[in-house]
């Protein structure tokens, strides 16, 4: 859409969004009423519990009791005078309003779902922050990609085959003694008995066995190589691409599954590689609701954490970061300061790679210790709603991811109450990620601005 | 003559270094192969031979052996051919549908249903079982068109999202709505014969739906270059702010472009469920809507293309079949080869580099998507 009539229509529809928003907080009042509130007796309560584990650092709290009748009228009631309010005088920041007015409406269906049973609140917390990991690497990944001008759809094949070379390497290295009785040199050189035998002897940690990080550095590798391929296809050859990355995609749906069958099938030995354990952090694990859901947890995650921040610090306070922005922004005028535009690209593709190999672990290592045959399930694609959702940045994405992860994990819960409880059943609430990610994508796109030249190849003159 | 050969070495060639690196993969994770070569090196080196000639051998038996064989590839390539017009009508309008395998399993959906329901004519039950299955299909391609036109949400993340929204739908209605009466397997009733696709030969599964594919294919050909719509979708793929100048109505056309792109993955999951299998269950799609990329790339958009590469990869993912059944050799294979068929050409500099194939003039760089926004 062109600038002026951007401009000449932005007031109506400024005027028109105002009324909806305010109609909508009055819904989602009624809603609360009619689903939930008249769906209740009077003398039923909901208990939360607030303690994510049955063993943690952290002192135990006590479960939260609320009376579920009284909790959903007064959840209905500050609905509604948000609604009256924004119809009325109009909020300042609508959207934190909006923010707000949807938490309780989320607050309010999970205080239905657990009406006279309990729900562990903080354990569902700490689900979606499991949950959005391998979402969070792949969004992050996205940044690296896009920043740089360089659009990665192949994030969910690169994470699909850092998955499987993750697991099987860290397999080979772990019961190196059973695959070698089913396979034999050249197939499965001696050698690698040998490093095995050896590194026994060293193991650094219980938490972080070395065959579970030798596995973790390979599935990064794997990420990091299908992303050079990708560069080497879309920067050097000028491939569109998302052709490209639609080619990585189907390549490792098609060799991971193909692999699969012919090793990881037959060899149950090649398909266990054990998972990281959690590590908690000494002091910070013990403080109560953050230390079990922060300082608690596995090694992949703890490289999440530093990763969101080393890149918002990367990318936006140092030199380099400064010249991804503007490679992706505006090659030309990159160009022309001498900033080498396709070294910046493949640097940036590269590094989104390796983000997006770890990302793959996390599947198989990362939580259930086997591969099976496309298990990434969209989490990929997922990771570049939320990387749009978060205007391309890292904290933005990381925050995108968790809203994603909450979305998959309420999921799993309703279904662990049963079609009692929550009268849906669980194939729909199986969509609520991918639907998620349509409404998100169509609601805040109009609102996020992808870098300048994003998607584009630099044709240098 | 010179520049059909031009247009064609490429795509022959890239099926062709593809067929050989998917022979390299087939080699290289044999164990025999690795067991003959601690006997010797020429035992080793017959080992590889053996290795490619049993593969190939079954893919080119399986396929083309004999009369069943080419019957079941046509077959096999039927679909292929829908889903294949389905991208690269897509692609001509500038838009990327990577979700035909969603639009066709609703489409196969209504179709059934239509199917089951109704005791009609044929000549009436049949076409309005296409039908129901197109528009179900054209519906819910024209949902993510509709989103890229009015908020600019990409097609390509909405149309996979809704794959697996589709996926679980019907997971669900399996067991639900859609479940046989008094059955306990997640499968549909049969549909009644009025509305089957009539095989043309006793004893082959071979039926009128290749003959409706190619009608259908000569119907988009004439729609993309002998209508006024044809014009206006290639003009917007082709470069949407001189369509825009030029006063087409770019949110209609992306709009209809989906719509009718999503009605043609339609009719590929109609086209199953109405020829071959007469009912619908779960796990019902091959990855059709996958494979449609490669088939609009190899067949470079155009419907003629598009059909010579529906019938070249039917052959080899019905010859996979067999290869799969006598080497024992995993049928996802295919998508790999699939996937370098891909990439030879969409980087034909690749190619030429290999084969010291000079370069023709690039005539036209077709425009297959655009960035996140616009």
């Amino acid at each position: 859409m062109s600038t002026a009539t951007a401009t000449a229509s932005s007031s109506i529809i400024e005027e028109k969004r105002h009324v909806g928003m305010g109609i909508f907080f009055l819904v989602v009042a009624v809603a609360i009423i009619g689903f939930f509130a008249l769906n209740t007796t009077p003398e039923m309560t909901t208990t939360f519990g607030l303690n994510p584990g049955a063993k943690t650092n952290a002192p135990r709290l006590e479960d939260w009791v609320l009376p579920t009748r009284s909790t959903l009228w007064l959840l209905a009631i500050v609905s509604a005078f948000f609604g009256g309010w924004q119809l009325a005088k109009g909020f300042k920041r609508v959207y934190l309003a909006l923010l707000v007015v949807v938490l309780m409406f989320i607050f309010a269906f999970l205080t239905w779902a657990a009406r006279g049973t309990s729900m562990n609140l903080l354990g569902m917390i700490s689900a979606s922050l499991l949950r959005a990991t391998p979402i969070a690497f792949g969004a992050l990944s996205g940044i690296m990609c896009e920043r740089a001008g360089v659009i990665n759809i192949a994030i969910e094949g690169m994470m699909l085959s850092g998955a499987m070379v993750a697991v099987v390497v860290a397999s080979i290295f772990r019961n190196y003694d059973a695959v070698n009785a089913v396979t034999q040199a050249p197939l499965f050189p001696g050698w690698i008995v040998s490093i095995g035998q050896t590194l026994d002897k060293v193991n650094i940690s219980e938490a972080m066995p070395w065959y579970l990080l030798l596995g973790l550095f390979a599935g990064m590798l794997t990420g990091g190589i299908l992303a050079a391929f990708h560069a080497w296809l879309s920067i050097t050859f000028k491939v569109d691409q998302i052709v490209s990355g639609t080619v990585i995609n189907i390549f490792s749906v098609g060799i991971t599954s193909f692999m699969s069958q012919r090793f990881l099938q037959p060899i149950p030995a090649l398909n266990s590689g054990g998972t990281f354990k959690t590590m908690p952090v000494p002091l910070l694990s013990h403080i109560p609701i953050i230390g079990p859901l922060l300082f608690e947890n596995r090694l992949i995650i703890y490289i999440l954490f530093v990763l969101v921040i080393a890149i918002h610090i990367m990318l936006f306070y140092t030199r380099w970061g400064l010249r991804t922005i503007a490679v992706g922004e505006h090659p030309e005028a990159a160009d022309t300061l001498g900033i080498n535009v396709f070294k910046m690209r493949y640097i940036n593709v590269i590094i989104g790679g390796l983000i997006a190999g770890i990302g793959g672990a996390y599947f198989t290592i990362g939580s259930v210790g086997r591969f099976d045959e496309v298990l990434t399930a969209g989490k990929g694609f997922i990771g570049l709603a939320a990387m749009i959702f978060g205007k391309w940045t890292p904290l933005g994405a990381f925050g995108a991811s968790l809203i994603f992860g909450f979305a998959d994990a309420l999921q799993v819960k309703m279904q662990g109450l049963g079609i009692q409880q929550v009268p849906i059943p669980s194939e729909f609430l199986l969509m609520a990620p991918y639907i998620v990610t349509m409404v998100v994508l169509a609601g805040v796109i109009g609102q996020a601005i992808p870098p300048a030249a994003d998607g584009k190849p630099y044709e240098k003159d | 003559m010179r520049t059909i050969l031009d247009a064609v070495l490429v795509p022959i060639l890239a099926v062709f270094s593809a067929l050989v690196i998917g022979a390299v993969i087939i080699v290289v994770t044999d164990a025999e192969v690795y067991a003959a070569f601690r006997e010797g090196f020429g035992a080793g080196l017959g080992a590889i031979v053996r290795s490619v000639a049993v593969a190939y051998g079954a893919l080119f038996s399986g396929s083309l052996g004999d009369a069943n064989a080419i019957s079941e590839s046509l077959v096999a390539s039927t679909p292929y051919i829908f889903a294949g017009l389905a991208v690269a009508l897509g692609f001509r309008g500038g838009l990327f549908n990577i979700g035909g395998e969603g639009q066709l399993l609703v489409a196969a959906g209504v179709s059934v249903v239509i199917g089951y329901s109704f005791q009609l004519p044929a000549i009436i039950h049949l076409p309005l079982a296409l039908l129901g299955g197109m528009l179900g299909g054209a519906i819910y391609g024209a949902i993510p068109g509709y989103l890229k036109a009015k908020t600019g949400a990409h097609e390509v993340i909405n149309t996979i999202m809704m794959n697996y929204i589709a996926f679980r739908f019907f997971d669900w209605a399996f067991t639900g709505p859609l479940r046989r009466p008094g059955g306990d397997a997640p499968v549909t009733a049969e549909i009644y014969p009025s509305a089957y696709l009539p095989q043309l030969f006793e004893g082959y599964r071979f039926h009128w739906g290749f003959f409706l594919a190619l009608a259908v294919a000569f119907g988009v050909w004439w729609l993309l270059f002998k209508t006024t719509l044809g014009f206006e979708i290639r003009t917007v793929g082709a470069n949407p702010n001189a369509a825009r100048y030029g006063g087409i109505k770019i949110t209609r056309i992306t709009v209809l472009t989906m719509a009718i792109s999503g009605g043609l993955a339609g009719l590929a999951g109609s086209n199953e469920v109405l020829g071959l299998n007469h009912f619908l269950a779960g796990g019902f799609s091959a990855g059709y809507g996958f494979d449609a990329i490669a088939l609009a790339l190899l067949g470079k958009s155009h419907p003629l293309g598009v059909v010579l590469a529906s019938l070249l990869f039917g052959t080899l993912r019905n010859g996979a079949t067999r290869m799969q059944s006598v080497a024992s050799i995993p049928i996802d294979i295919i998508s790999v080869v699939q996937a370098l068929v891909i990439v030879f050409i969409a980087a034909p500099a690749i190619v030429r580099w290999i084969y010291r194939v000079r370069a023709r003039e690039e005539l036209e760089r077709a425009v297959f998507t655009r960035g996140w926004g616009a």
